[in-house]
């Protein structure tokens, strides 16, 4: 049944007006439709990231939305995050920090480094660490990712290289979660 | 995934007529994190989603001291958590909404999603359980309110009927020293489902420590959220003290009956229920006499 229907949005900067079926996820618009293969199929259950794309200033899985429900959205995807042939400064971080190997999750991070640095471009190790909890890669073990993103923040800041090394502790979860870890109550 | 049609209603009106004119065969979508799987998974065969974000009073959270909290049906975890009167006076319930999940989740999910889908581990609904929260419902019949202490009757089972559809969660304004708290227990720091959730709400007689209101909520150790009815009593009129504590942990063990599963043993469970009904309590104590709210 091929019941498709007109969706408008936006994508990337540019006003986009598309034909898909209403069971389409937003990840098989972007791919199939659109010819936007950037975005990575992982395990379609929202646990991976590989989807991940920034609507509205949010990082989302495009897997766990409708292709429809982006209608009067604003969608930035790995593809519009270079200028031209000119990388963005996430993605020059990506190389010089060789944080990736494969590459499959590669997309997912960039965008969740993104919507991190766009509404906190100064973020501590651990805030980029919880940002990023939502991707998933099982290559690089993460550090290299981590300084990546953490170079790219302070070359937007116009600052050097941070120092790196320390690795954030163990903590429960949560507000509660931080006042055990704390102490104020046991 | 199954051809659906989809609607997005711009009113609740025309939520209310869509989802009635198609009965069991419509499924309201918010958030769309366990939707989207189940209809991936064949669990769920809607031939109709009618997306209720559109509709502004299920995306709005409104709150005064007078009047409570209206916590929309269509809100988006990270929404809770970035709104100050959240945070302040319903520390329990914006923990956990933000415990559910990756940011990438919480941009979408809802706590009245997290509600309809009839988790026994959901958690949020153990904190809401903890507040009082009723549910406002509209469907064919006209609208209703109902406690979510239970709401869910078994695992993926609500009091929802074909057509039903949640409008928006109603707490009470908080009392002058009264707050909440939400912890679960997992294997891993964070991003999983709950082993044991506990939600606990207390307000406080600061003159002399003495507990006006309490209500515990428990979660994934049983085949409902449970509101722990007896430890919540018995703490009405106590000093807030180390022994009135571990009898209110007691009685919250005794009020659950978990299972064995992947996640954890009864036993396992059981024990677990004690220690965070100690710490949710001692939490949402802290932050009471602390609070100053009127």
């Amino acid at each position: 049944m091929a019941n498709k229907v007109i969706v408008e949005t936006n994508i990337n900067g540019d006003p986009v007006e598309l034909l898909c079926e209403p069971r389409q996820s937003l990840l098989e618009v972007l791919r199939d439709v659109l010819e936007l293969t950037g975005s990575k199929e992982g395990c379609l259950t929202g646990d991976c990231g590989a989807c991940t794309v920034v609507i509205d200033g949010r990082p989302v899985c495009s897997c766990l939305m409708l292709g429809v429900e982006a209608t009067g959205k604003k969608i930035t995807t790995i593809e519009g995050l270079a200028a031209g042939a000119s990388l963005h400064v996430l993605q020059q971080k990506f190389l010089e920090n060789a944080s990736l190997q494969c590459g499959i999750c590669t997309p997912g991070f960039l965008m969740s480094a993104k919507a991190l640095l766009d509404r906190n471009p100064n973020p501590t190790e651990a805030e980029i660490r919880y940002s990023l909890a939502g991707n998933l890669c099982r290559c690089t073990g993460y550090d290299k990712i981590v300084r990546a993103v953490t170079d790219a923040a302070a070359a937007m800041a116009g600052r050097g290289r941070p120092a790196h090394g320390t690795v954030p502790s163990e903590t429960a979860s949560g507000m509660a979660g931080e006042m055990l870890a704390k102490g104020e109550v046991k | 995934m199954h051809a659906i049609n989809y609607e997005a209603p711009k009113s609740l009106d025309e939520a209310v007529k869509l989802l009635a004119a198609h009965g069991e065969k419509a499924r309201p979508l918010s958030g769309g994190t366990d939707l989207l799987i189940q209809l991936r998974a064949g669990t769920r065969r809607p031939e109709f989603v009618v997306d209720i974000k559109e509709i502004p009073e299920l995306a709005r959270i409104s709150f005064s001291l007078q009047h409570g909290l209206k916590l929309g049906a269509a809100v988006p975890c990270i929404a809770i958590h970035e709104n100050g009167d959240m945070r302040k006076y319903y520390p329990g319930l914006t923990e956990a909404a933000h415990l559910i999940g990756s940011l990438q989740i919480q941009s979408r999910a809802t706590v009245g999603g997290n509600l309809c889908n009839g988790s026994p581990a959901a958690d949020t609904t153990p904190a809401l359980v903890a507040l009082g929260a009723q549910a406002r419902l509209a469907g064919p019949k006209g609208e209703r309110i109902v406690p979510v202490d239970g709401f869910c009757l078994a695992p993926g089972r609500t009091v929802l009927q074909p057509g039903e559809l949640l409008v928006e969660l109603q707490i009470p304004a908080p009392e002058r020293h009264a707050s909440d708290a939400y912890l679960r227990f997992i294997p891993r720091n964070e991003m999983d489902i709950a082993v044991v959730g506990v939600g606990a709400a207390l307000s406080l007689d600061v003159s002399d420590d003495r507990v006006v209101e309490a209500r515990i909520g428990l979660g994934a150790v049983g085949p409902t959220p449970i509101f722990a009815a007896e430890a919540s009593k018995s703490l009405i009129g106590k000093t807030l003290d180390a022994a009135a504590i571990e009898r209110a942990a007691k009685l919250a063990v005794a009020a659950a009956t978990p299972i064995d599963d992947m996640r954890g043993t009864a036993e396992f469970r059981r024990h677990v229920v004690g220690v965070l009904t100690r710490r949710t309590l001692a939490i949402a104590a802290e932050r009471a006499r602390a609070a100053n709210q009127r």
